[in-house]
């Protein structure tokens, strides 16, 4: 990779994890909203079905960006992945058994009748769904904070926090944001999919998300620029050598984490997009522009996760307990040659799976109606 | 302050039992990919229904196994990072690489198409439906071959070296990582065992339909194509064997010393240990029976090469760990500080043995103050489990001839068109469904207890790879596997159960055997859906 100088390749990285999240949030997000309504807006076990089979068939492809961007991550972020993944054990250990009963959930419900069965496996799914969403959020939400861990000389990492200390009020706060943020969008997918009753419930649920959202996103916003104090890098550096964390000296400081918007004030288009992609996506959802609809509610969560990317830029993981420790995008990152290798391999992958992605959803476009379900009783979940 | 024994062991135990179970799972669906391939290929060459009930029957099955691998998978990458954090951060710019590449190459094709295989029968020509089940094969496959290639470089670290101002490996040759001669070899051998398994399967289940004696043509098809396949698959798991590639790499010459129970280096050509009781402390095999050249043929294949033997092996590791305990201090001194040309030369040349140095930390955290007992204990400590090693490997070959066996004979008298009658074979083969298993997990153990104490052969200790967990959080992590594997296995067997016991009319086309014989039955099937 030589047309490319380390800096730039590093900042590339930061751009690629966050299509990658995005692209995680977009597409399996409708996945875990929709599984969040589930036992909410089925009244019965055929309307449950309707509910299922809008994302049944094309969930598992969707869950793959979790998947990569965790890959990539650990590829791309080594120190990032081994420092957080760990610090946040016991959070992510819940994100994962709730994940258990995903895949299972789609397959094995429908090959029993039984209602208790079929009931239980209702619950299941919601779990996978709604905690996921729930515990990202709070995990966004403690990066603001800060993670309280820090290295050895050896770039051991230490976490000396515990599970309850990441449900700080501010946290939960970014919990309710991504899981109305995501219950919005699978409420805006299943009224593109669905007709009759479970339709017009979706409506009405996407709106309630959709006003949480805005509000939650809103008041997250104020507790950052005047609650939470930021984090600067008060070094200089040379950004494009490879850099150990602790070679660098960090403060925190109040409002620090508004000062990219006043030095590159375009970013405020992200938090914008949020806003304007919230209502844009619930005026055309009353309209009837499900599809404009759905458009919008992506772009809302595009903008809000950029909102926390560019707020935090180019701190990743900062540490509370000890600052130096801080894990930004210059010094968490692996090799030249291993990004480089890595991009090549990124513009190649990621674009043919958009494509034959979208020749999936073609193939399987349309409604999912009760009479649909009845007609294939033998066939679908 | 290093993560305590216990947070190790439990570690170990937890990533060890995890990557057991998610194995379970893999193999048929690594099979079963392309026994649906070849089924659905000679329904679209001759357009005969039954072949389409075969891979819609059989695609089932698949689905509810499926399910449990893709459950049980996304444990194996969160726990690199959960629970072997040093890990990932000392080898992530290595490891990660063939792991965020089998997410983009792999998982997306297969995951992407396994929901169109299910659904996308009526909304596809039969060409193109093809097609989607030839790519969720090949999705699952590739997956194979990258995590394959990262774990290949756990056993021969090619193509990295240490960077000491980033305290890390770094890659310094992608080509070698993935055209590691270990990581290609373990690649065949495994995803041939996958294939042999998914055979095994559809063979066992088949064989019962017959003894049974409903839905014979449908099962005598499906026993066609599996005692095919599996002839094929498992001459390749025997001849294409692991261990041609267990003459390169540290850890695996030692792995083939300990199958062997080779403890002192035989002249050429070594002799075969059939049987013994290999006894770690006195390093002998007790009740020895041996076959005089067969191993140096095996694994050297020829007659004037040497096999190492453990001693052998454990005296030249000591003089690895002496020289690690220079290049610890060599490096100390960088850290500290004085990097003049003489002290990175002086690091430069003693580092290839700086992950001898890290097993020294086990016992005495500074390293270069070890005694000679320490050093002593930790070269004994570079011989892993004889005892287990021994027998896993010849477990494992005993079920793999064991299915020799059983391939040949179906494959035989399915040509000769008399396999119903021979119903000592059909119970054989149903008897025989979990051998493939067997052969796989015990598999495993051999390739990765034999790497203790690595988790990186020669480059990092497993005592040093985990993360700073609490053995709290280990418990309460192990405590949520064990419950909810558990449960999630009930329902995955009794499905598979029901779904095997029901066969094709599970498909409710009114041509098999419940609908058409047993009035009475009906009942039950349609109570499913």
């Amino acid at each position: 990779m030589t047309f490319f100088d380390y800096t730039t390749l590093k900042l590339i990285w930061w751009l690629f994890i966050g299509v990658l999240l995005i692209g995680f949030a977009v597409m399996d997000g409708f996945d875990m909203g929709v599984a969040s309504w589930l036992p909410f807006l089925g009244k019965t076990d055929d309307e449950r079905r309707v509910i299922i089979n809008t994302i049944g068939p094309t969930w598992e492809g969707n869950q793959t960006w979790l998947v990569t961007a965790g890959g990539a991550i650990f590829a791309a972020w080594p120190l990032v992945y081994a420092a957080a993944f760990s610090g946040l054990y016991i959070a992510l250990l819940l994100v994962l058994f709730a994940l258990f009963f995903r895949p299972v959930g789609f397959d094995y419900r429908s090959k029993l009748a039984d209602p208790r069965w079929r009931n239980g496996w209702d619950w299941a799914l919601f779990t996978g769904g709604a905690v996921p969403a729930l515990v990202f959020g709070v995990a966004f939400g403690n990066l603001f904070i800060g993670l309280p861990f820090h290295y050895d000389e050896s770039l051991r990492s230490f976490y000396t926090g515990s599970f309850f200390g990441l449900l700080n009020p501010f946290a939960l706060l970014c919990g309710a944001v991504s899981l109305s943020m995501l219950m919005l969008h699978g409420a805006i997918y299943l009224q593109l999919r669905t007709d009759g009753a479970v339709q017009k419930r979706a409506q009405k649920a996407a709106l309630i998300a959709g006003m949480v959202c805005a509000a939650a996103f809103a008041l997250a916003g104020i507790w950052i620029a005047y609650g939470i104090d930021g984090y600067l890098i008060t070094s200089t550096q040379d950004t494009n050598t490879a850099l150990n964390p602790l070679a660098k000296t960090v403060e925190k400081s109040a409002g620090a984490w508004l000062s990219n918007y006043h030095a590159y004030p375009w970013m405020i288009l992200a938090p914008i997009a949020g806003f304007a992609g919230i209502a844009l996506s619930l005026l055309n959802a009353r309209f009837k522009n499900e599809r404009s609809a759905f458009l919008f509610s992506s772009i809302a969560i595009a903008g809000i996760i950029l909102t926390a990317g560019f707020s935090m830029f180019p701190f990743i993981v900062p540490s509370s307990t000890d600052p130096v420790s801080s894990l930004t995008i210059w010094d968490a990152v692996s090799s030249k040659k291993t990004l480089g290798i890595m991009f090549i391999v990124t513009v190649i992958f990621l674009p043919l799976i958009m494509l034959y992605t979208s020749w999936v959803y073609r193939v399987l476009r349309g409604k999912i109606t009760v009479q649909s379900i009845k007609d294939n009783t033998h066939t679908a979940y | 302050m290093l993560p305590s024994a216990e947070v190790v062991d439990l570690s170990r135990l937890q990533f060890g039992a995890t990557a057991l179970y998610h194995f379970l799972f893999v193999p048929l669906t690594l099979g079963m990919t392309w026994i649906l391939v070849i089924m659905e290929s000679v329904y679209v060459m001759t357009g005969k229904q039954v072949y389409k009930d075969m891979t819609k029957f059989w695609g089932k099955l698949f689905g509810i196994n499926f399910a449990m691998g893709v459950t049980t998978g996304i444990t194996m990458e969160f726990q690199f990072g959960t629970n072997w954090a040093y890990y990932s951060h000392y080898v992530g710019d290595i490891f990660g690489a063939p792991l965020a590449i089998e997410g983009m190459m792999a998982f997306f094709l297969e995951s992407t198409f396994v929901g169109l295989f299910f659904f996308g029968w009526d909304k596809l020509s039969k060409e193109k439906h093809l097609m989607v089940t030839f790519l969720v094969a090949l999705g699952s496959n590739l997956s194979a071959l990258w995590i394959l290639i990262a774990n290949g470089w756990m056993q021969n670290p090619v193509g990295a070296a240490f960077n000491y101002e980033t305290m890390r490996m770094e890659m310094t040759n992608f080509s070698a990582l993935i055209f590691n001669p270990v990581a290609q070899v373990k690649f065949v051998h495994t995803v041939a065992a996958g294939y042999t398994a998914a055979s095994m399967f559809v063979l066992g289940i088949s064989s019962w339909y017959l003894l049974k004696g409903r839905d014979v043509g449908f099962a005598l098809r499906s026993i066609a194509v599996a005692s095919g396949f599996g002839l094929a698959s498992v001459l390749s798991v025997i001849v294409l064997g692991d261990e041609s590639g267990y003459t390169t790499g540290e850890v695996q010459k030692v792995k083939l010393a300990a199958i062997e129970a080779e403890w002192h280096t035989d002249p050429a050509p070594a002799a075969f240990t059939v049987f013994g009781m290999p006894n770690q402390n006195e390093e002998r095999t007790d009740h020895a029976v041996r076959i005089p050249y067969l191993l140096g043929l095996i694994a050297t294949r020829s007659l004037d090469e040497d096999v190492t033997g453990l001693i052998d092996i454990k005296n030249q590791n000591e003089v690895r760990i002496r020289n690690g305990m220079q290049s610890y201090s060599d490096l100390q001194r960088l850290k500290g500080g004085d990097k003049s040309e003489a002290s990175i030369n002086a690091f430069e040349k003693s580092k290839d043995d700086l992950g001898f140095g890290l097993l020294l930390k086990k016992y005495t955290p500074n390293v270069t103050d070890a005694t000679e007992a320490q050093i002593k204990q930790a070269a004994k400590d570079t011989i892993p489990n004889v005892f287990a090693l021994f027998w896993s490997f010849r477990i494992m070959v005993g079920m793999g001839v064991l299915m020799l066996f059983i391939f040949a004979a179906s494959f035989y008298f399915t040509a000769k068109r008399s396999i119903g009658k021979h119903t000592w074979l059909l119970r054989l083969a149903l008897y025989a469904i979990p051998a493939p298993w067997i052969a796989a997990e015990t598999g495993w153990i051999v390739a990765e207890m034999g790497r203790q104490p690595w988790t990186i052969s020669g480059i990092l200790p497993t005592h040093l790879s985990t993360s700073s967990l609490t053995t709290g959080n280990l418990y309460f992590s192990l405590a949520g596997f064990i419950g909810f594997y558990t449960l999630l296995l009930v329902a995955e067997l009794f499905l598979m159960f029901k779904y095997a016991r029901l066969g094709p009319s599970s498909l409710h086309t009114g041509r098999y055997f419940f609908e058409k014989y047993q009035p009475t039955a009906t009942h039950a099937v349609e109570s499913t859906s």
